[in-house]
């Protein structure tokens, strides 16, 4: 076990690096490169601009620039907003509450219903209701995420008027109803994705398990069909799940992006895109390696997990 | 005679796998609406009276079915329907185009990896795996901010975003056709190493990567919408199915319309896209098939 978490620790600070490097790169692919944000301004002088390139130490060689930023990187030293000169960690931590309540809030409901479709589908396989469920599925991954945003925010907010259309509360309100009322309709329509996703997952991990040799041994025993259902099949088929989680991960992260920005919900996602409107570099490449990392550290999660309950991966 | 019984009982594989596909009927049903939406866009705006960017101020918010303009017209005027024909001939080809340029890219790619193995592999399928640790819309949207949008910039960033699994999958291919017997007798001919690659080897690994090509196309169709839709895709005046709901927000009580039939014609698409995508692999590889 050890072996293999060690294994696995080697991978991610592997790819850790890679990234990482993708990173730089794409910082000095920006439009005058780190120093944009200097150049940008018409009072700076050649030799003004020259005077910086020295002092942030932009005339050494890329190697060496690219281990001090990665050094720093890891510091937690992440540069500054060009906006208003805020640390981009600090930016990007206090926007992230927001990003994962939403995100656990879809998962949450995603999970419960995916795995009820899935399991359900997997029982009663071929009839209707696997195969309204199997063809829904395949529309709800291919809707737009932002354009279903729209249809809900039109037949829920502006004709019936349920829901509220944006925002995370109503302001001067704030109490938890209020946050709640605010939260349907955004994680809602993130879940549509996450949950076809785990409903087809589900599905075939069922489908796998309950052909197997000992679900048969369970009945010819006279076990009850429940309990077979239950203790002998849900148990391994959920297994493999840790791992979809993992792989959903990237999916989740980008959808609460596209979910942010259709309700003004004042996430990771939105800050995204305006720091993308201002060609504010600094939070924008920022959050574009937070995100990675935190894909990369959830992927590792969840193979550990796996590795912890099913021990066939461990040896294998 | 013989042969007659003969050919009854086995069929070409070819005819086997057409038949698995024509009962795959939602991908038959997705095919021909591929084709309708292809020959619409490509025909349709010769058929209809209005060019897509005519701006016509009188006739701002025309509802649906009111009068000359079938869809109705949007803030400035404009005929719906024709943008629509105009929209999805953009990102229909802008579809087709990333996915032949992604595919290309995989496939080089997977081949090297998947044949030289080793560290050359291992370094290649690293950086898959490092590239598909971003999240793709905050990759592209990262991309899309550092270059001037347009067309052509709009295609090469899905492109770019979007090769990784076709490399992975061709990667698992070519890695196990190396071992078998038509490569090694192709090697001991004395073929170097590209022949081997190109033409023994990723031809013989057409199906999965059939399948790959369908599901991107549906994948960079998406992906086009989302770009086009935050702003940093197809620019206006030129319309695509993602940048028509650009606005569609802000007059979402005054002009549902306007919302509704690029959705639509999206959620069309890629579904179809998919269903052909899902029906290929159904027909072309049964071992594929989930039991």
């Amino acid at each position: 076990m050890a072996r293999y978490v060690a294994n696995r620790l080697a991978q991610a600070v592997m790819l850790l690096v890679i990234v990482s490097a993708i990173g730089f790169a794409l910082l000095h692919l920006a439009p005058g490169g780190p120093l944009s944000q200097f150049a940008a301004s018409a009072q700076m002088t050649q030799e003004d601009l020259d005077r910086v390139t020295r002092q942030l130490g932009l005339d050494r060689p890329l190697p060496i620039q690219y281990l001090d930023w990665f050094g720093r990187m890891l510091r937690g030293d992440w540069g500054k907003s060009y906006r208003d000169g805020e640390a981009v960690l600090s930016v990007i931590s206090s926007h992230l509450g927001a990003t994962l309540e939403l995100m656990t809030t879809a998962t949450i409901i995603a999970v419960l219903l995916g795995c009820w479709i899935g399991i359900l589908g997997a029982l009663r396989r071929y009839s209707l209701f696997d195969s309204l469920a199997t063809v829904g599925a395949m529309i709800a991954l291919s809707i737009p995420t932002f354009w279903f945003g729209l249809v809900t925010i039109y037949v829920f907010s502006v004709t019936l008027g349920w829901l509220p259309a944006g925002n995370r509360e109503t302001v001067g309100d704030g109490s938890f109803l209020d946050l709640a009322h605010h939260l349907i309709a955004p994680a809602m329509v993130l879940a549509l994705v996450e949950t076809a996703m785990w409903g087809r997952f589900m599905r075939s991990s069922m489908l796998e398990v309950i052909n197997q040799d000992y679900i048969r041994t369970a009945r010819a025993k006279g076990m009850p069909e429940w309990r077979i259902l239950t203790v002998h099949a849900l148990r391994n088929a959920l297994l493999p799940m840790i791992t979809v989680a993992g792989l959903q991960f990237p999916t989740l992260l980008g959808g609460a992006l596209v979910a942010e920005t259709v309700f003004t919900w004042p996430g990771m996602g939105r800050l995204f895109l305006d720091s993308i409107g201002y060609r504010d570099y600094p939070v924008v490449m920022g959050i574009l390696m937070f995100s990675a990392t935190m894909v990369l550290i959830g992927s590792l999660i969840a193979d550990i997990l796996y590795a912890v309950v099913d021990p066939r991966i461990r040896v294998g | 005679m013989a042969t007659a019984a003969l050919s009854t009982a086995q069929p070409a594989p070819g005819q086997a796998a057409w038949r698995r596909f024509c009962r795959h009927r939602l991908a038959l049903a997705g095919a021909v609406i591929i084709v309708v939406l292809v020959l619409g866009s490509a025909i349709g705006p010769y058929l209809l009276p209005f060019d897509d960017t005519y701006i016509d101020i009188m006739k701002r918010f025309a509802p649906p079915f009111s009068g000359a303009h079938i869809l109705g017209t949007d803030e400035l005027g404009r005929d719906v329907l024709a943008r629509l024909m105009m929209g999805a001939r953009v990102s229909l080809s802008i579809g087709i185009v990333a996915m032949v340029m992604a595919m290309v890219v995989g496939i080089v790619v997977g081949a090297f990896a998947g044949f030289y193995g080793g560290v050359v592999g291992a370094v290649l399928m690293r950086l898959v795996d490092a590239v598909l640790c971003f999240p793709t819309i905050f990759l592209l949207l990262a991309l899309a901010a550092l270059t001037e949008p347009g067309l052509v910039t709009t295609t090469v960033l899905i492109a770019a975003t979007a090769w990784m699994w076709v490399a992975r999958v061709v990667e698992a291919q070519v890695r196990s056709l190396r071992e078998r017997e038509f490569a090694v007798a192709a090697l001991a001919f004395g073929s170097s190493n590209l022949r081997i690659m190109f033409r023994e080897l990723v031809p013989n690994a057409v199906a999965p990567i059939m399948v790959a090509a369908t599901l991107n196309v549906a994948k960079a169709i998406l992906l086009e919408s989302y770009l086009s839709y935050l702003g940093y895709g197809i620019q206006p005046p030129a319309a695509s199915l993602g940048n028509m709901l650009n606005n569609a927000q802000i007059y979402l009580t005054s002009a549902p319309w306007l919302a509704i039939a690029p959705g639509v014609a999206i959620t069309l698409a890629v579904t179809s896209f998919n269903f052909l995508g899902d029906g290929l692999r159904d027909a072309l590889d049964p071992r594929m098939n989930i039991p």
